[in-house]
């Protein structure tokens, strides 16, 4: 379920590494808290973000809900299908539904992150 | 939900949770100097009797004398009819007791007379979607450019000069906090927004445009679709103010694609009072659904197929979203809303056309009788009006004004009120309830009031 080439948030992120840009998007565990998700606000391409700040708005039936980056990075692309299909996050949270890439500015920060066998035992699963 | 009031017991048992002795030091951080003055000041008497209280009622209900006057004020306000049939519905004990519905599901009638609503004021107004209604135009206003804010996030908002006076106030008050730049362009000698003004004003900081039509001084603004078009080469958003009964004979302002249509909406069938409550209009594009403020409801099915109806989009309310939401509005007009949806529903498109029509030619009667019988000279007598026009006295107005009234006339606003070097001008409004017979005594005693001098 939490693919092992990327490290996971305590606040449900998930971000791989390719070169110098992270791909980042929700958990699977985030995906189904939340239920089915409606609608989400991208931010701008540009965006200068920092650990832990607000990446994203994701806003469900139940709820909307802040998604933090889980690295320091400026914003090089956004996931464009979610704004006509938001639900891909719940549909494919680790791929079809990724929601931003960042170019990191502090790449030691990936370290920090948990690992997929870490963040299963963090969510309890 | 229950209203009973919590018991000694229970009181005492909140106190001691958070760590408290009394009541009293829940007001520990007010100065003690304050409380002292305070306690002084506002004695709270013994209780009234049932029929004591009555009484007092009434005798202070008998100090409001409005309804012995024939009014001719405006300015935002406007004494239109309302048919008994508004009221009626309006105190129904199901729509006149119950809230905004923070239990949506199980107020079915009140979200379903609110869907209503909204559909009505998007007919009005050719706009895709409207809220369930914010407090009145000010505060729909100001919601509005915080609104282009959050869409554009740039930090300065142009307001025509043609604005309310106290919907600028209400505006400055919202955004003085934060750090938004508030430029207000002035009109031209016509009394129409000055368009060349705003070429040179607007920037690719500006946020958004505020106008409003007819504007404060009962113009019709005619260079709407042109301002639109300068206000979105500069990517900004475009907000019009209207007055809604206008819009009986006036263009819809989607077709000068405004981006939010906000206005005050005392005239569809809510009574004129001293506080409110009013009802603030507020319809916009559906690209721009997510960033409206206040409640919206939607029409859906339920399980079983049956069309029910909803509070949409509540994630964005502070009730759950806190600090974060889109907007600090929890809540809505939901009995002054109901009011406007029966009364559009009542007058249809036909009457609201048949009521504008009055306005517009009473208002146009009294103004030429105004100008070649009287002599009198009007502030901006080439522009076009709606039913509200501004008349130069020969002398200050508020002396005019009281010799109206003692004969029983409220003559107009003057406009020293807001504008404290135009004192001997006056803003005169006519509504569909001034008969022809009130607009000849109202001339008949303009005449007298000003021949005096």
């Amino acid at each position: 379920m939490y693919p092992e080439d990327r490290k996971y948030s305590k606040e449900h992120e998930w971000i791989k590494i390719e070169g110098n840009i992270g791909i980042i998007g929700i958990t699977h565990y985030a995906q189904e808290e939340l239920g089915d998700i409606v609608h989400i606000d991208l931010p701008e391409l540009g965006k200068e973000v920092k650990q832990k700040e607000v990446l994203a708005v994701i806003e469900s039936v139940k709820s909307a809900s802040d998604v933090y980056s889980p690295v320091s990075g400026k914003v090089i692309e956004v996931n464009e299908k979610l704004r006509e299909k938001p639900e891909l996050i719940n549909e494919d949270p680790h791929n079809e539904g990724w929601i931003v890439k960042l170019e990191l500015s502090n790449p030691e920060e990936y370290n920090s992150l948990l690992s997929a066998a870490e963040y299963k035992n963090y969510i309890g699963s | 939900m229950s209203y009973i009031p919590h018991t000694p017991s229970e009181i005492e048992e909140l106190l001691s949770t958070i760590g408290l002795k009394s009541i009293e030091d829940l007001f520990s951080d007010i100065p003690e100097e304050i409380k002292t003055k305070a306690k002084e000041n506002f004695k709270i008497q013994a209780s009234n009797s049932e029929i004591e209280l009555l009484e007092e009622i009434k005798t202070i209900a008998k100090k409001n004398v409005g309804k012995d006057y024939i009014s001719f004020l405006g300015g935002g306000a406007y004494n239109h009819y309302i048919p008994p049939f508004v009221k009626m519905v309006s105190q129904f004990p199901t729509f006149y007791t119950s809230y905004t519905p923070y239990q949506p599901e199980i107020s079915q009638g009140v979200l379903q007379a609110i869907f209503e609503y909204q559909s009505l004021i998007c007919d009005l107004t050719g706009m895709d979607v409207a809220n369930a209604s914010l407090y009145e135009a000010g505060s729909g206003i100001a919601e509005s450019a915080l609104m282009c804010i959050r869409i554009n996030n740039r930090k300065e908002v142009i307001i025509s000069e043609g604005l309310n006076p106290e919907y600028i106030l209400t505006l400055k008050t919202y955004l003085k906090a934060q750090d938004i730049k508030v430029i207000e362009l002035p009109l031209n000698k016509n009394g129409e927004t000055n368009i060349e003004l705003l070429e040179k004003m607007i920037s690719n900081n500006t946020s958004c445009v505020i106008l409003q039509n007819p504007n404060f001084f009962g113009i019709i603004e005619t260079k709407l679709k042109e301002m639109s078009e300068i206000i979105h080469k500069n990517n900004a958003l475009f907000i019009l103010s209207i007055y809604p009964i206008s819009l009986g004979i006036l263009r819809p302002p989607s077709e000068y694609d405004v981006d939010i249509v906000v206005g005050e909406g005392q005239s569809l069938g809510i009574p004129l009072a001293y506080g409110g409550p009013y009802l603030g209009i507020l319809a916009t594009k559906k690209d721009f659904i997510r960033q409206m403020p206040g409640r919206i409801v939607g029409e859906t099915i339920d399980l079983e197929g049956k069309r029910g109806f909803v509070n949409t989009l509540q994630t964005r309310e502070q009730h759950i979203r806190r600090a974060k939401a889109t907007s600090n509005i929890c809540t809505n007009e939901a009995l002054s809303a109901i009011m406007a949806g029966v009364y559009l529903s009542l007058l249809g498109k036909k009457g609201l056309k048949r009521v504008a029509e009055i306005c517009f030619s009473r208002a146009h009667f009294l103004k030429d009788k105004i100008e070649k019988e009287l002599n009198l000279e009007l502030s901006y007598p080439n522009a076009y009006f709606f039913n509200e026009f501004v008349v130069k006295l020969p002398e200050d107005s508020t002396v005019i004004l009281k010799k109206l009234e003692e004969r029983k006339i409220l003559g107009g606003i003057p406009l020293s009120k807001f504008y404290p070097d135009r004192n001997k001008e006056i803003l005169i409004a006519i509504t569909e309830k001034n008969s022809i017979g009130e607009i000849e005594y109202y001339l008949k005693a303009l005449k007298e009031v000003t021949k005096e001098n």
